[in-house]
């Protein structure tokens, strides 16, 4: 997913960034897959430890921490649960999204992937009690909510150096979180 | 000789980590200022574990200050720092790079503890010099020891002879402020010494207070006379 978007996200962080958001996210997810290939780990909360680790150490860019931490927490709140039901996803993403915001410190209209991920949390009702459907539900929200940042001036990161000529473009890091939130849900309902 | 504060600049670029680190040790040649800039592959970004590395090398035992430069940086800087065995040992400043190193490395060579480095960091900046403690007006101070002295170095208290000036002060038990015209500065900072812009040919008044006072007029003195080593 992330290999098919690398141009993409290059595209939108040229515009307002410094064009690396593609690059950096292909060589994190790449070194991610590598490493599960090599060592599959047995729970989904070391699955999640160990993608934090690997994009905090090779991702070089700000998504190398903020999706570092948002993975950290994720992981801390599944615990060593074998298998994840619906709440323990949901709170999974809140975690995540509490990492982000303590990370980053950005809040929800700065133009940054808190954009995408506060509308997802929200969304990740567990109402209909799947993980399927709680993640569409979230992927769904995420790409709401990075469309939301096209018209936004950014107050965070890269782009608000911008100022006002950051308006305009959709920020690379919601539309990265979007799209990890949407391969989330397609492997939800694979499964 | 206890140890001094370590300092680590994480920068985007390899080149720009590397430069901020060489202007920093000439002012405070005895610091150990670890750049750490660019990606694994020699690319622009950070790299979270050569700044773990280089937190651990840059503790000599009195904890290290770490500068920036953008935001992600700070972020991985930040990472870096709580996952150390004791945080506490690092502070991640939000300075101006250039002048945040050079003021943190010359308190840092002046034997100054993590807290003050990591203040004197965080008060140097570019356009005005760093604050002089609340004192009392010069002709109010007394007991002091003054000095008229002219700097006969043709560049005057710039940035080597201001640097030069601050360690030779860090040494000794003596609080010491410059003035040239209408300007004062603590000794101590080598910024505010810069911003006094002394020029060579001038005079500086030195006045020092506490144990060290004497001794501490008598090396500025020397200092001049020598002409800063110039």
């Amino acid at each position: 997913m992330i290999q098919d978007h690398r141009d993409e996200l290059v595209r939108l962080d040229q515009a307002i960034g410094d064009a690396d958001h593609g690059e950096n996210m292909k060589r994190g997810f790449t070194a991610v897959v590598a490493r599960l290939d090599a060592e599959p780990p047995d729970t989904p909360g070391k699955v999640l430890k160990l993608v934090a680790t690997t994009l905090i150490s090779t991702v070089g860019g700000a998504a190398g921490p903020l999706y570092g931490t948002a993975f950290l927490r994720a992981a801390s709140a599944v615990g060593d649960a074998s298998e994840l039901d619906c709440d323990t996803v949901a709170r999974a993403l809140q975690a995540a999204l509490d990492g982000v915001i303590a990370r980053g410190k950005a809040a929800v209209g700065d133009k940054t992937m808190v954009d995408a991920l506060t509308p997802a949390v929200a969304a990740a009702s567990c109402a209909e009690g799947t993980v399927a459907a709680a993640l569409a539900a979230a992927a769904d929200a995420a790409a709401e909510g990075a469309n939301s940042t096209v018209p936004m001036v950014a107050r965070k990161g890269r782009a608000s150096y911008l100022g006002e000529r950051s308006a305009g473009h959709m920020d690379p890091g919601s539309r990265s979180t979007a799209l990890l939130l949407r391969s989330f849900a397609d492997t939800a309902a694979k499964s | 000789m206890t140890a001094r504060v370590g300092l680590v600049v994480v920068s985007h670029s390899d080149m720009l980590a590397n430069g901020v680190a060489e202007l920093a040790t000439q002012m405070a040649p005895d610091t150990t200022v670890i750049p750490v800039g660019g990606t694994e592959e020699g690319g622009l970004g950070t790299d979270y574990n050569a700044v773990v590395e280089a937190l651990t090398d840059a503790d000599a035992g009195a904890g290290v200050v770490v500068l920036y430069d953008l935001g992600s940086a700070k972020m991985t800087a930040e990472m870096a720092v709580e996952s150390a065995d004791d945080p506490t040992r690092y502070a991640v400043v939000d300075a101006p790079l250039v002048e945040g190193a050079v003021a943190a490395a010359v308190a840092a060579q002046g034997g100054a503890t993590l807290a003050d480095v990591a203040t004197t960091a965080e008060g140097a900046s570019g356009e005005t010099p760093a604050p002089t403690p609340q004192r009392p007006a010069l002709h109010l101070v007394p007991d002091a020891t003054t000095a008229e002295v002219l700097l006969t170095n043709e560049v005057g208290l710039h940035a080597r002879p201001a640097a030069l000036l601050a360690r030779t002060v860090a040494e000794l038990d003596a609080d010491v402020t410059i003035r040239y015209g209408t300007e004062e500065a603590n000794a101590a900072s080598v910024l505010a010494l810069m911003g006094l812009s002394a020029p060579g040919g001038k005079s500086i008044t030195v006045v020092a207070t506490g144990k060290d006072a004497a001794e501490a007029v008598r090396r500025i003195e020397e200092l001049a006379e020598r002409g800063f080593d110039d």
